[in-house]
């Protein structure tokens, strides 16, 4: 247990080179915005990640 | 690379390279600030003078806080090496030409007039048109024919104002239907409206058909009213908002935003979202203006500043919703740690020109909706195909390390290395950076990353 640092869970970007890439995901400009890029706010569709 | 800042109370430390995300006391963000470079005795020098009179600040505990940043980095989770850079170009290869999203301008025209549209009142500088159906059915054949191992298709009926086509809207919707199962396919569809033609029959079908809706409404009525306006010169707040408010009751307030752009009158424009809100709207969504920088509507550089102020104001408005029990959502602010983007998604991006692409009402493709109209950027036609392959392979290039620009943002792996058009408007490259862009993107990243460490605070209180 660390005293000074909380590690919030988040998805291991190195990992995700193992299975990513599928292309399921929604393209994002397909959501709200039509108007600037931003990827992290798509949720992963992989079935098999 | 590592990213610290320190905003309402949190410091937060970004590992770009892993996605990881530390949130932690004053001490450990300065010895973290000093880990590379220097040892750990000149480390524990240096804190135990900066925090001379701490009692928790002891020569023995800094060592077990430096152990501590050695443990992480060598779990991967701080300091790691930017491993991608090499492979970023071949991500975008390997899904060949496989495209899965179209923007169907179904219309060329619009029932408003606004001022500061990027499509020019629906005419993209061209002429104002229909989509026929046998255009559109010849879109969706297009995109079938090109989807590869796809399952997912994506279709927006766009426009102009897509619901001044709505028969033939209907009728590509239920051509769709009728052929995604026997393609194996499945077509996901998103209506963007300015809601002045929505009437009980739009509602159901939306509703049943529409994965997703997107209306437009910018927020306060006399903000709303000043530019969207309709041929009259008439503000359309009135008559839209109690059709949003039916439309969005009928579907069970799921799947939909309220989408605005704000501009050089309402850089303060969180009172626009806390309007929408208090309309009873929960899923929210405010972009910057996209106009040349002479536009009168054009964000200033003093309306920047005052912007990322406001962002800030959002996030910790939407912190003390949350804990009154009535959480509102911004698009910006959403991020799925757990179950997000993958590297690949992340370094290719949104996949205009390649995977996304427009179609006007006549059929021809270009990247994307904000390319239509520039004859340079067409891609080709949806009997054809891409013709331009020189310049699907140029916007095949653009990643998140495209850009000498980006090489030491630590953004890069939440932007992708930006929107291709934005920076085509702004620097005259698809290659270019806007920089007015960026800086706002980093803002909205850190206040998103802000509230989920204040969320997870709030879980461990509880």
């Amino acid at each position: 247990m660390m005293k000074r640092i909380k590690t919030l869970e988040t998805r291991s970007l190195c990992e995700s080179a193992k299975k990513g890439g599928c292309g399921e995901c929604q393209t994002s400009c397909q959501s709200a915005c039509k108007t600037s890029c931003g990827v992290a706010n798509q949720k992963c569709e992989n079935a098999d990640k | 690379m590592v990213h610290q800042y320190q905003l309402n109370g949190y410091n937060i430390v970004l590992d770009t390279c892993s996605g990881a995300i530390h949130v932690v006391d004053e001490v450990a963000y300065d010895v973290i600030a000093m880990f590379e470079g220097h040892t750990p005795e000149e480390i524990v020098a240096a804190m135990l003078e900066k925090y001379a009179g701490r009692d928790d600040v002891t020569a023995e505990e800094l060592r077990a806080c430096i152990e501590d940043v050695q443990g992480l980095k060598d779990a991967g989770k701080l300091f790691t090496p930017d491993t991608f850079a090499d492979m970023a170009g071949t991500f975008k290869e390997r899904s060949g030409d496989v495209v899965k999203a179209l923007c169907l301008h179904v219309a060329h025209t619009c029932n408003l007039n606004c001022s500061y549209c990027f499509a020019s009142q629906g005419k993209y500088h061209g002429d104002r048109a229909l989509m026929s159906f046998e255009v559109g059915k010849q879109a969706l054949d297009f995109l079938i024919e090109h989807s590869g191992t796809r399952t997912n298709l994506e279709v927006d009926f766009f426009g102009g104002e897509p619901l001044m086509n709505w028969d033939v809207v209907k009728r590509l919707v239920e051509y769709a239907r009728s052929i995604e199962k026997e393609k194996g396919k499945h077509f996901r569809f998103t209506l963007t409206t300015n809601g002045m033609l929505i009437d009980d029959d739009v509602i159901d079908f939306a509703n049943r058909e529409m994965s997703n809706v997107v209306l437009s409404l910018d927020g306060r009525k006399e903000i709303h009213d000043r530019l969207r306006v309709d041929y009259a010169g008439n503000g359309s707040y009135d008559r839209i908002v109690p059709k949003f408010q039916r439309l969005v009751e009928a579907r069970g307030g799921k799947n939909y935003y309220m989408r605005g752009t704000f501009t050089h009158a309402n850089p303060d424009f969180t009172n626009d979202v806390f309007h929408m809100a208090d309309l009873g709207f929960t899923e929210l969504s405010m972009e910057p203006v996209v106009c040349a920088p002479d536009d009168p509507a054009a964000l200033t550089p003093e309306d920047l500043e005052v912007v990322k102020e406001q962002y800030e104001i959002l996030a910790k408005d939407m912190l003390r919703r949350e804990k009154e029990g009535k959480p509102i959502t911004f698009y910006h602010y959403m991020l799925d740690l757990t179950g997000g983007p993958c590297i690949y998604k992340r370094i290719s991006g949104c996949g205009s020109g390649t995977e996304y692409m427009a179609v006007t009402p006549w059929g021809d493709l270009y990247p994307c909706h904000q390319f239509v109209g520039e004859e340079s950027y067409k891609l080709g036609n949806v009997w054809q195909g891409v013709t331009n392959t020189k310049l699907r392979e140029e916007f095949r290039a653009c990643n998140a390390y495209a850009r000498p620009e980006c090489a030491d943002c630590w953004a890069k792996l939440y932007c992708s290395g930006g929107c291709a058009a934005n920076a085509y408007h702004a620097t005259g490259s698809i290659r270019g950076v806007y920089e007015a862009g960026c800086e706002l993107f980093r803002k909205r990243i850190e206040c998103a990353i802000m509230m989920k460490a204040a969320e997870e605070a709030a879980e461990e209180e509880a």
